[in-house]
């Protein structure tokens, strides 16, 4: 099942290509349109289909599909989903349609080619978050890149080769290093085992010398944290966003940026515990300060896109921070979290393409007064910021609030330094927000744009609906997502301290915590709360270990 | 049932939300007060419930709302006598506003005036939520959400730029508040595994008051920072004067009677918690009185009328901060009860003579107004003396409560600082009175003032009847020319035709005169004969319930049974009566003494008040300049943000550091990108056939190995 699910985008780019017939036709542009965005409406219903039949109460991996592909390698075709990757199947599945639609206006060269890149790029997303072998995960993670890199050099801005190129360069140095660990990795277990696998789940525990550990580490986790991006790998994500077309830039920002979190939460965290462990203090630091320095960056930005790239920087560091903290909540609220940035940054970056469709530039002072020219696309461009500001009652409040939870319970004055993160989004969402559309229209080309279309409309009622639905019924998500953050959580801790003494290359430690605690555990640092309780003193910086057990 | 009550106001923004534009005045008027004061029934019905119940207090959970792990936050309403105060105010004064509203926003299009209607609405809503919540992050919903809704109705008329600074300025403002309030909610969560206010309360109440800075003080000292964001307290008032740019029923029921109480309320909710940090409550008296000195001082310059009364709300909110800080929490909530009837009072008061001067807010271009308006005059000296403090209206008792609280837990200066603070009340009062409403007719001077409130000059002024009547609408507004509004016109000081309120308000007015001289009856103290009930009734709300399984580790002082009675500072069984009532005679001699100098001062000659600021002039310019803490804000945080952030952080770190070093790496395989460049060449075979040249590449490299 979740094969088709994952291809299913795939037959429908090439349906689409057969569709749109040869050459660059114009007659047949609407076809390809409305072809490519039923696609990824089946595509969608299957993943909401894929949601509905989810078992909630369990960490395993569901709707498995394991076949032997290359197993002189120990490579095989293994999928399957757990709380933390359907939410994110569902969120690809969901902003896919919304992309396409939102290019309705603005592409209109090589419609087929787009259409066909758009969902070849959705079947190669699907399959990062749902592949179970190493091997077939670093296929998809690459095979992203290609129509990526396409999409923005194709139908970019007049900066886009330099944005693609640089976008390319930045993100495959980090691939190149995580295959060599994959490899690695694999051969690790080979020697402690003898057999050869590329397996997720024969590899979490692999016994390996803290030397080997620590690079394997370090290598994945230079893949991700470029991918997410995390302060200071992030300057190719302005030049990407501000160069991609409006659909490029919704799905980099909603589902791309995720593929890195996604992965130090899915590979690198709980396949290198140990040395997550040591690191994880100082990715956390990077993150705090990506939360600041985001913040301050963008409230500088005179471009629109740039700033809401700058602001992704600034919620991804979040994101990070959250799962560095390595408890149920930190964890939860980063997935949390990942789920609404996708809503919100999404959905701003496709108001300010609905800008920039109209004026044809991005230019905060280009604009102004448009409250009283369109009423319905700023109350629409108000909701989507009060979302990303995290205002409480919509999405963006519950998974700051938890990844601020988890974070203070496990370094308060971290949490403190980020939490100014939320005064700082309000000063530069609502700084853009009144210099677009407050105050008189001062530009004439201003006084006459057409309020929201029809299609419009249909992109911003469910980006809104699924934001206000995120915030007051957080449940819905939360609780089907818990037990497999639980699992995880229980992974990178559950191996620290037996195995940080016993692992030694060759010792034969098998991985045996697949059968570990499955109910949720209640506080996982209570430790903590009872040092907090009555030592105040203890509010000072304690040892960086992860999580006080 | 307790839903109800915040759903009714919900309802009332959606259907002016989605559908206000269609419908005319009437209908999307009628619908947002309809709602409010069936908010009110509801309320009151539930009030008299909760009063008789059990714990007098009713809880009503009406979901699971955040679940992660051991932290479990239901969306839970709980009505408690503290509560009840609170949401009688909320819906009784905001029916009122509402009712005022519908004449005040009359020249509003039919959208603009459902999006008005809509937003208050959603405050109310928001508002009630903070109210009834019965947990901490339930209540933030309501903090934030009435944030929002004040940011929006600050900046109702957006097209004026200084109305939509205003509006991002309370916000952001708001938000370094929040930033507090969410650390402290954390805190308390890590200490004590529950954020539920009862449960947090039991927990505190096993505990020892804290001698120190411990987390208790932490904790306590965290939400009081919301405290001073939300109530405009030092340091972060600078918000609420400018909020002042907002349409007037705005600032009268968010700015003055309910949302800018909500800190108060909050540390009131807290009661256990906040006397277990004394330190804090220290800090919170502190602030609250120098707050209440400061703004009293600035209000006794200022020229604009809506100006003088933020500052006097800023002042009378130190009051209330002083009484929660020296533990008298019934006396604070009292005072915001009553503050609520004569501030809303003399804010809608303030409406009706800019209603009738076509927008004119600058006192200087006031005076005489008494003949013309006398509802609007005599009303308003109602408040005036409320406010000041005059036996027996409502305004005498809490203030007196608490200055006499203050007094009796010792902090002598402070109840000095307060009482100088209380002669200050008394006399910008009555200077506004006298400058708005007695000597010579003087607004016939030209409109231009940086105060106004119309929005910027374009109004087409020229139609109506001169430049006054630009009135406080949205300019390119098909404005009817509205009888209160054109009349006003005025011809060389020659005292024209002032039209006074119109019935809506008018009655609204009388209403809250009624309830500013009656509303002090539920609180006259033991000294005068009265019974002072409103301590009794709320009594309830600043104890600990003894719900929570008992634990001996920390069990102290109290023995089971009288179950810390911690918010009544055992009150008149040890005070002496007759320290009392010399107290009192002395605030009401003060009182009566500030008045006395706003009578010498402006009632027959201006001349003095001007020697006098002659003579003082770096002290009134430095009044008159609001001691330049603005000023000082953007120099010392705002300025240096800006400029750091573009230039060390973008254009130094951003573009030149990191895109530098990745630029140089670029550099050296341009040879690549532009080969990388030839590929795209459009055609899908190629792109096939790299896409296929990779994969071997990939596989071809790691069979080789």
């Amino acid at each position: 099942m979740l094969s088709t699910i994952v291809f299913l985008p795939l037959v429908g780019a090439v349906l689409v290509l057969l569709l749109g017939g040869r050459g660059d036709r114009a007659e047949r542009e609407p076809i390809v349109r409305y072809a490519a965005l039923a696609v990824s409406l089946v595509s969608f219903a299957s993943t909401l289909w894929l949601w509905m039949q989810f078992n909630a109460s369990t960490a395993e991996f569901q709707f498995v599909e394991q076949h032997e592909w290359l197993p002189q390698f120990g490579i095989s075709y293994h999928l399957g989903v757990d709380g933390i990757s359907l939410f994110l199947v569902v969120l690809t599945g969901f902003l896919t349609p919304l992309a396409l639609l939102t290019s309705w206006q603005s592409v209109h060269e090589s419609v087929k080619l787009f259409s066909f890149f758009m969902l070849v790029l959705e079947t190669a997303m699907l399959g990062v978050f749902v592949s179970l072998d190493l091997f077939l995960f670093y296929i998809f993670w690459d095979a992203v890149l290609i129509p990526m890199y396409f999409l923005i050099g194709i139908w970019g801005y007049e900066r886009r080769i330099y944005a693609a190129v640089k976008f390319i360069l930045y993100t495959m140095v980090g691939s190149i290093l995580m295959l060599v660990a994959i490899i690695g990795l694999g051969y690790a277990h080979a020697s402690s085992t003898g057999t050869l696998s590329f397996d997720l789940l024969q590899l979490y525990g692999t016994a390996l010398s803290r030397t080997m550990e620590t690079w394997f580490f370090l290598a994945f986790t230079l893949a991700f944290v470029i991918k997410v991006p995390l302060f200071p790998f992030h300057t190719w994500l302005p030049d990407a966003h501000v160069e991609a077309p409006t659909a490029g830039s919704v799905i980099l920002a909603g589902v791309m940026l995720k593929m890195g979190t996604y992965g130090l939460l899915r590979f690198a965290f709980p396949l290198f515990p140990t040395a997550a462990a040591e690191f994880a203090p100082y990715i956390a630091a990077l993150a705090v300060v990506g939360i600041v320095y985001g913040a301050l960056v963008a409230m500088v930005q005179p471009d629109m896109k740039k700033l809401v790239a700058y602001s992704s920087v600034s919620h991804l560091g979040f994101v990070v921070l959250g799962l560095c903290a390595v408890n149920v909540n930190g964890v939860q609220g980063a997935v949390y979290q990942m789920l609404n940035h996708g809503v919100s940054t999404g959905g701003l970056f496709i108001i300010v393409g609905m800008l920039s469709d109209r004026r044809h530039t991005r230019l905060i002072s280009e604009y102004g007064g448009l409250k009283a020219v369109m009423p319905r696309l700023v109350a629409a461009f108000l909701l989507i910021t009060l979302s990303s500001i995290a205002l409480p009652g919509m999405n963006g409040f519950i998974g700051e609030f938890l990844i601020l939870l988890g974070a203070f319970r496990w370094h308060p004055k971290v949490a403190a330094i980020a939490a100014t993160g939320v005064i700082l989004s309000a000063v530069y969402m609502l700084w853009m927000f009144q210099r677009v559309n407050y105050g008189d229209v001062t530009n004439e080309e201003n006084r006459r744009l057409p309020d929201l279309s029809p299609r419009e409309w249909a992109i911003m009622i469910p980006t809104i609906a699924t934001a206000i639905a995120m915030g007051i019924f957080p449940g819905v998500f939360l609780k089907p997502m818990e037990p497999a953050v639980v699992r995880v959580v229980d992974r990178i801790h559950g191996t620290l301290p037996a195995a940080a003494s016993t692992r030694s290359p060759g010792s034969g430690l098998r991985a045996s915590d697949e059968s570990s605690t499955l109910a949720p555990r209640p506080a996982a640092d209570s430790p903590l709360i009872s040092t907090l309780g009555s030592r105040p003193s203890a509010l000072g910086p304690r040892s960086s270990r992860i999580g006080q057990r | 049932m307790l839903l109800l009550i915040p759903l009714l106001p919900l309802v009332g923004f959606l259907i002016n939300a989605f559908l206000g534009r269609r419908l005319p005045k009437v209908v999307s008027g009628g619908i947002a007060c309809l709602v409010m004061v069936a908010s009110f029934v509801v309320s009151l019905m539930s009030a008299l419930t909760a009063s008789r119940g059990v714990d007098h207090a009713i809880q009503q959970t009406v979901f699971s709302w955040i679940t992660s792990g051991d932290f479990q936050i239901p969306f839970a309403l709980r009505l408690d006598p503290l509560a009840s105060v609170m949401i009688l105010v909320v819906t009784g004064i905001g029916s009122l506003i509402h009712i005022y509203s519908t004449a005040y926003m009359h020249e509003e299009t039919d959208s603009e005036y459902a999006r008005y209607f809509s937003y208050l609405n959603l405050f109310a809503a928001f508002m009630l939520v903070l109210v009834l919540g019965a947990n901490f992050p339930v209540m933030f919903v309501g903090w934030e959400g009435v944030g929002l809704c004040s940011y929006l109705l600050i900046g109702f008329w957006f097209r004026k730029k200084s109305a939509a600074d205003a509006g991002k300025k309370a916000f952001v403002v708001n938000r370094i508040g929040d930033f507090g309030f969410l650390l402290g909610m954390l805190l308390l969560f890590a200490t004590f595994s529950t954020l539920d206010f009862q449960e947090v309360a039991s927990k505190v109440a096993m505990r020892a008051p804290e001698a120190g800075w411990g987390v208790l003080t932490i904790a306590t000292l965290l939400l009081f920072l919301g405290a001073t964001g939300k109530s405009a307290q030092i340091p972060l008032y600078v918000w609420l004067p400018d909020a002042m740019e907002g349409p007037t029923p705005v600032s009268a029921l968010i700015h003055a009677a309910t949302m800018v109480t909500a800190g108060v309320y909050m540390i009131g909710r807290n009661a256990v918690l906040f006397t277990h940090a004394p330190y804090t409550l220290a800090i919170v008296a502190g602030i609250g009185v120098a707050t209440a000195l400061m703004a009293g001082t600035i209000g006794l310059v200022q020229n604009d009328i809506k100006r003088v009364l933020a500052y006097s709300t800023v002042s009378q909110l130190g009051y209330m901060f002083l009484a929660m800080g020296v533990g008298a929490y019934a006396a604070g909530i009292f005072h915001l009860y009553t503050h609520a009837f004569f501030k809303a009072l003399l804010f809608l008061g303030s409406g009706a003579v800019i209603h009738a001067l076509a927008g004119e807010q600058d006192l200087r271009n006031m005076g005489g107004l008494k003949k013309g308006l006398p509802i609007t005059y005599w009303t308003f000296v109602i408040g005036a003396l409320a406010i000041a403090g005059i036996f027996p209206l409502s305004g005498f008792f809490s203030k007196d409560e608490i200055l006499f609280r203050t007094f009796s837990s010792g902090r002598t200066v402070m109840w000095a600082i307060g009482l100088l603070t209380a002669f200050l009340t008394a006399t910008y009062m009555f200077r506004l009175v006298f400058l708005a409403f007695h000597g010579e007719r003087r607004h016939d001077a030209p409109p231009e003032h940086p105060e106004e409130e119309e929005p910027a000059a374009q109004a087409a002024a020229g139609d109506l009847h001169g430049a006054h009547a630009a009135a406080h609408s949205s300019p390119p507004a098909p404005r009817t020319p509205d009888p209160g509004h054109a009349r006003a016109h005025v011809d060389h000081g020659h005292a024209a035709h002032l039209h006074d309120a119109p019935p809506a308000m008018a009655i609204v007015l009388i209403v809250l005169a009624i309830g500013s001289i009656a509303a002090g009856i539920v609180g006259i103290p033991h000294a005068l004969g009265g019974s002072n009930e409103i301590e009794a009734f709320l009594a309830p709300s600043f104890e600990a319930h003894a719900t929570a399984p008992a634990n001996s580790e920390f069990q102290i002082a109290p023995p089971p049974g009288e179950f810390v009675a911690l918010g009544r500072v055992e009150p008149h069984e040890t005070a002496d009566t007759g320290t009392e009532l010399i107290l009192m005679a002395v605030s009401l001699g003060v009182a009566v003494a500030g008045i006395g100098l706003a009578v010498y001062f402006w009632l027959p000659n201006r001349g003095a008040s001007e020697r006098v600021a002659q003579s003082a002039a770096p002290v009134y310019r430095l009044l008159l300049n609001k001691y330049h803490v603005d000023e000082l804000y953007d120099a010392a945080i705002v300025q240096p943000i800006k400029q750091g952030s573009t230039l060390l952080l973008w254009k130094g770190a951003d573009a030149a550091l990191i895109d530098g070093a990745v630029n140089g790496v670029g550099a050296a395989v341009r040879g690549a990108s532009g080969s990388l460049r030839r590929l795209q060449t459009g055609s899908i075979r190629a792109y096939a056939a790299s896409l296929f040249l990779g994969v071997v590449l990939i596989l071809g490299w790691y069979l080789m190995r």
